[in-house]
């Protein structure tokens, strides 16, 4: 019934069964009776542990993530800031680097400003902490940002930073990517464009294999202006 | 009215044979998971938004996420045009249909949010909350939301003294009994079972288990519709 396809990974549904072996049990899965079953709709891994990969769903912060934000609203003490999940995080003034006063936050950070934050607390009711990365806030005031899916960031990464290089070396950008999924772009206008229409093609195929040599190739074919109608 | 016909019903169906089903995952560009389920002559639309933040905020829970459903018929899906809006009815079914779903979720995993599910039924031919349920389920792993399992849902009825499988508009109006019912098939869990209609005990636990055989053949093509949202893209 559970036929195996020879993509290069299995995709499962909630409710399949991964394996008899409770100790094998990681992420995107749930034992019961001593086996393992899928908790949800995604890529089945089975090296030593078997975890499965989303291919959909919300980012949830975990500790020590560096995220992109947009701050949404200032309260006394409080940036409120939208990280691209269900919950709202903060960050505290006295996080700042240097004493502030409540007047001053506005000078810093306005409403709908995007800054390079790093979590550093996630509680039981999904209270999230925010603090600037490495002791220094970065608000991006120039180049664009753009949202993808959380669970493609690491196809956007690619193995050991390969694909953002491969983006980086191709088009004149800088190029930071958050863990939840929205990633800066910063350099001229046409590599931007062309950066940020790299990254939805590999948001659509991230599950594919050979994505790399593919966007080599579109990148290349777009430098040159040859537009090929597939 | 004649339901039965040499062991055929009206429309040519034997009396343990479903309508044709066909599911297609992630329809809607807007929403974070959807399904479209045409069953027979159903056409059903799910869309799930979700987790997110709760609004009325009175409404949320401090350790988990709540679920609220939708199920909601558009004016031109039955024959007489149907005045828009919930009654009784529809309020009744989302209801039951948010009670169907809402043990497979895994809800302890975001707190003070929701996962809202709208079900629009774009064309009704009876075994609508059924069809709802299944395209729910579907749209709900397109989304991403962990689950124990999948719920699938299917109807059972009794037409001249015969049991059977997934009853048509005119077997459930003019028919002896109609009984949905949902289950996570894997566990055997029924989370839905309602009935209209009289049936006796032995046709009961003989009805419960051809419904059992249908749940089961719509979570296979459950399964196999969410598959084939990825493999498909793959074979471009």
């Amino acid at each position: 019934m559970r036929k195996k396809e020879k993509v290069d990974k299995t995709i499962v549904v909630p409710g399949d069964l991964l394996s008899d072996d409770a100790a094998k049990a990681a992420e995107g899965t749930y034992t019961e009776n001593g086996k393992v079953y899928s908790l949800i709709y995604g890529l089945a891994d089975e090296r030593e542990k078997i975890r499965v990969i989303p291919l959909s769903g919300k980012y949830l912060p975990t500790i020590g993530d560096v995220v992109i934000g947009m701050v949404s609203d200032i309260s006394f003490s409080n940036w409120k800031v939208n990280i691209n999940s269900p919950y709202e995080a903060l960050m505290h003034i006295s996080e700042y680097p240097r004493r502030i006063e409540s007047s001053e936050m506005a000078k810093i950070m306005r409403v709908g400003d995007l800054a390079i934050f790093k979590v550093i607390d996630v509680d039981q009711s999904m209270k999230i902490e925010l603090a600037p990365r490495e002791g220094q806030l970065r608000v991006l005031r120039s180049g664009r940002v753009v949202d993808v899916s959380y669970t493609k960031v690491p196809r956007v990464i690619g193995r050991a930073g390969s694909m953002v290089s491969l983006l980086k070396d191709k088009l004149d950008v800088n190029i930071f990517v958050g863990k939840n999924g929205r990633i800066w772009i910063n350099g001229k206008a046409a590599d931007e464009e062309l950066a940020v229409k790299a990254i939805k093609r590999i948001e659509q195929e991230a599950h594919t294999s050979g994505l790399t040599d593919r966007i080599t190739k579109f990148l290349e074919e777009e430098k040159h202006g040859i537009y090929e109608e597939r | 009215m004649e339901f039965m016909k040499n062991g055929k019903r009206i429309d040519d169906r034997l009396p343990n044979e479903l309508r044709p089903v066909k599911f297609e995952v992630g329809v809607l560009e807007r929403a974070d998971g959807s399904c479209y389920v045409e069953h027979g002559r159903n056409k059903v639309i799910a869309a799930v938004y979700g987790p997110r933040a709760v609004h009325p905020r009175h409404l949320q829970e401090a350790n988990r996420a709540i679920i609220r459903y939708r199920y909601n018929m558009a004016s031109f899906s039955v024959e007489e045009r149907k005045r828009p809006g919930p009654d009784r009815r529809s309020i009744e079914i989302s209801k039951v249909s948010r009670e169907a779903i809402d043990p497979v979720i895994i809800k302890e995993f975001y707190p003070r949010s929701t996962i809202d599910i709208f079900v629009e039924i774009l064309q009704a031919d009876a075994g609508t909350r059924s069809a709802g349920i299944n395209a729910a389920s579907v749209a709900l792993a397109d989304a991403g939301v962990p689950m124990r399992g999948l719920i699938s849902s299917c109807a059972v009825g009794k037409v001249d003294d015969t049991v059977v499988l997934d009853l048509v508009k005119e077997e459930d109006n003019y028919g002896q009994a109609d009984m949905p019912i949902a289950m996570d098939v894997r566990t055997g869990e029924v989370t839905l079972l309602q009935m209209d209609g009289h049936l006796t005990l032995e046709e009961f636990e003989q009805a419960l288990e051809l419904a059992k055989t249908g749940c089961a053949r719509i979570a296979e093509m459950q399964r196999e519709a969410l598959i084939q949202k990825y493999r498909g893209e793959e074979n471009e």
